[in-house]
């Protein structure tokens, strides 16, 4: 009988080109070959440079694919970036991905978009890969039974010259979440849960497996926003195991495995599995019946509550650090402990980034607002994932639900999450954000940061205040809230 | 990659714990090509309140960072280790480093030593009550040695051995080609490729 294993575990196991030499001071690693490197213009530079300075080629210019998305601008993008620095890093990739031969989705493009989003509809993410990116948000990709995971540039540089990397082995951890959500919990109330259970850290030195009942029960795009968020727990990669929903989603996508491949393909991917006798390092579960739309208050992703609870006191925290983190963060956010957080009021919605910015976010945040009024001090903006949202949304007439509410409609890219591009959160401004971090200065310079759901970013911008579909008067021609979204 | 055996030099002590990555480099220093001149950019949000510990003598001269648990949280730029070392960061202590951070101080020369948290704690009270006080970080021993502190510290033996010998991580990796050429020929037919690009 063969050893039991895990999913994560069979992955690292089929892509082991060189297994590491023992033990000792200088033991080296396990070598893995790299199926797909995902590039964008940010953290490529520096590693396009180091190959040129040794001569050296980009060794699978057919395993790797480049977009545009962090700096790009949601706005005129017809015209030049404004930026000249943004416009030097641009242009910049177009160079690199000339001279070396790399696919490569530029700005006013079909397919350009977040990379994480990308990568998936073009059908190019599939079960039982490594995927890797300069991006710590590529544990998105785990939402297909893959071993997806950031890197730094040096190691860019070095799965473009290899297509391998040297790693770490790691420990695993399954997060079990059994039962079914209630109408308006999503799988983002889920992820934010998970790392308010664990902490920013729980997951250092872990692969996460996210499994049960409510897991399996999750559309792929909702599999993404929680695989997506895995980092925020500290934990490098997260994965899902593929099934019929993966299958059914992958099918027909164009770099999806045609005729026998497919056959072949869905024979392999049906074996990628985690083993009934085997066992994780530790296993962490969550009741999905009993969850309710969450919300942070904080400054890290860990610092979250249920939305119908209150702004909590650093006394409520027995580690010192943790204490000390909570009065920093209480300072920032402007926050008293003890407010209930749906008297949060908040200047700004923003629907978009790698976590929340797919079609059934569009949808679930467009059901919420059909017919309904913005509240008036509400800025919204709705910053579609990929060209291809925006193309596909605009073919389901959300655009026109977007711009009626009064929402401002973008071209696709990383946009708010991160404020690259001119789209920036002012001094103190607050923000409802369906992004995933809410890091000081993030989303701009004192910018104040709640990271929420699609449908609570939604029901906030008609209520003005930090708001749950269920606080909502019914809507003249009410739609049902989809449970199955992001 | 510069080789590293031992480092002494003035302790900044640091009392945060989850520093992220857009704390320690924000991300509009991230339109940048190179891969030095981030020493500006280095906490360039908290380095506007006089009052932040890099804006005092004598811990604006220096070269080991004493951070609390969880540094490195967030974004994978490494930019952030760049930043560190253009400023004059050598090493960093803290008791939990983020790993894709760890992993980035590993391949660009800056040691990220793990530490108990009881340790870091003894260090800080240290560089506070004598401000200047040099640390010294011995990767041979594994040892920081501060004041009357000796403590030891963790890295995996792999990283630990590179630093020593400052080798270059994909010249190592090259001597194995005939390994990945060897993989190569067996990945299955149905796996993807970017190219050529097909229609949706």
């Amino acid at each position: 009988m063969a050893v039991a294993k895990t999913l994560a575990e069979k992955v690292w196991d089929a892509h082991v080109v060189r297994k590491g030499d023992g033990e000792g001071a200088n033991a080296q690693p396990d070598l893995l070959f790299i199926d797909l490197h995902l590039v964008h213009e940010v953290t490529s530079p520096q590693a396009f440079e180091g190959l040129r300075l040794a001569g050296r080629p980009l060794r699978r210019p057919d395993l790797t694919i480049a977009t545009e998305d962090h700096n790009t601008p949601t706005l005129d993008i017809d015209k030049p970036i404004a930026d000249l620095t943004s416009r030097t890093q641009i242009q910049t990739l177009r160079n690199n991905c000339a001279e070396f031969g790399v696919r490569l989705h530029s700005l006013g493009d079909a397919e350009q978009g977040i990379v994480h989003v990308v990568g998936p509809q073009l059908g190019l993410t599939q079960p039982g890969m490594t995927v890797v990116c300069g991006d710590s948000h590529t544990s998105t990709h785990g939402a297909f039974g893959a071993l997806a995971m950031g890197i730094g540039t040096s190691e860019v540089e070095h799965v473009m010259a290899t297509q391998t990397l040297s790693l770490k082995p790691f420990k695993t951890m399954a997060i079990n979440v059994e039962g079914s959500l209630r109408p308006g919990v999503t799988a983002k109330d889920i992820i934010l849960a998970v790392i308010a259970k664990i902490g920013t850290g729980g997951g250092q030195g872990y692969v996460l497996e996210y499994r049960g009942s409510a897991i399996r029960a999750l559309s792929m795009e909702a599999r993404m926003t929680i695989c997506n968020m895995s980092i925020e727990a500290g934990a490098r990669a997260g994965l899902v195991a593929p099934d019929q929903t993966t299958y059914d989603y992958m099918y027909g996508r164009p770099h999806a495995p045609q005729g026998a491949d497919w056959d072949a393909a869905v024979e392999y991917w049906n074996i990628l599995r985690t083993d009934d006798d085997a066992t994780f390092d530790v296993e962490v579960d969550l009741d999905a019946d009993t969850l309710e739309p969450f919300v942070t208050w904080g400054t890290n992703p860990g610092q979250g509550v249920s939305l119908s609870s209150s702004v909590p006191s650093p006394e409520d925290f027995g580690d010192e650090n943790a204490k000390a983190a909570a009065e920093r963060a209480l300072q920032y956010m402007g926050l008293e402990a003890g407010t209930p957080m749906k008297d949060i009021r908040v200047d700004t919605v923003f629907l978009g980034s790698c976590t929340n910015s797919r079609m059934e976010d569009l949808r679930a945040a467009a059901d919420i607002i059909r017919g309904r009024q913005k509240d008036p001090n509400i800025r919204m903006l709705v910053v579609p994932g990929s060209a291809r949202v925006r193309l596909e949304a605009e073919a389901e007439g959300l655009d026109k639900v977007f711009k009626d509410f009064g929402a401002e409609w973008r071209f696709a890219g990383c946009s708010m999450c991160l404020g690259m591009n001119p789209d920036q959160l002012e001094v103190g401004e607050r923000c409802a954000s369906t992004s995933n971090r809410n890091f000081e200065g993030r989303q701009g310079k004192g910018g104040r940061t709640h990271l929420v759901s699609p449908v609570v970013a939604a029901a906030t911008a008609i209520r003005g205040t930090l708001s749950s579909p269920s606080d909502l008067d019914p809507a003249p021609e009410s739609a049902a809230i989809r449970t199955d979204a992001a | 990659m510069e080789k590293f055996t031992t480092h002494t030099g003035i302790g900044v002590p640091l009392r945060q714990s989850n520093v992220d990555t857009d704390q320690i480099i924000p991300a509009v220093y991230l339109k940048r090509i190179t891969r030095t001149g981030f020493e500006d950019a280095l906490f360039s949000a908290w380095r506007k309140d006089p009052a932040f510990i890099l804006n005092q003598a004598p811990f604006n001269a220096g070269s080991v960072l004493v951070a609390g648990p969880d540094f490195g949280t967030g974004s994978s730029r490494e930019h952030a280790v760049w930043a560190l070392k253009d400023y004059g960061f050598k090493t960093v202590l803290s008791s939990r480093f983020a790993d894709i951070f760890r992993g980035n101080s590993g391949k660009q020369g800056l040691l990220a030593a793990e530490l108990a948290q009881d340790d870091i704690e003894l260090i800080w009270k240290e560089l506070e009550n004598a401000p200047g006080t040099e640390v010294t970080v011995d990767l041979v021993s594994k040892t920081v040695i501060c004041g009357n502190i000796v403590a030891p510290f963790e890295i995996d033996d792999y990283t630990r051995w590179r630093l020593l010998e400052g080798l270059d991580d994909i010249g190592l990796t090259l001597q194995h080609e005939e390994d990945i050429t060897a993989y190569e020929a067996t990945r299955p037919a149905f796996m993807p490729t970017t190219l050529p690009a097909r229609l949706s």
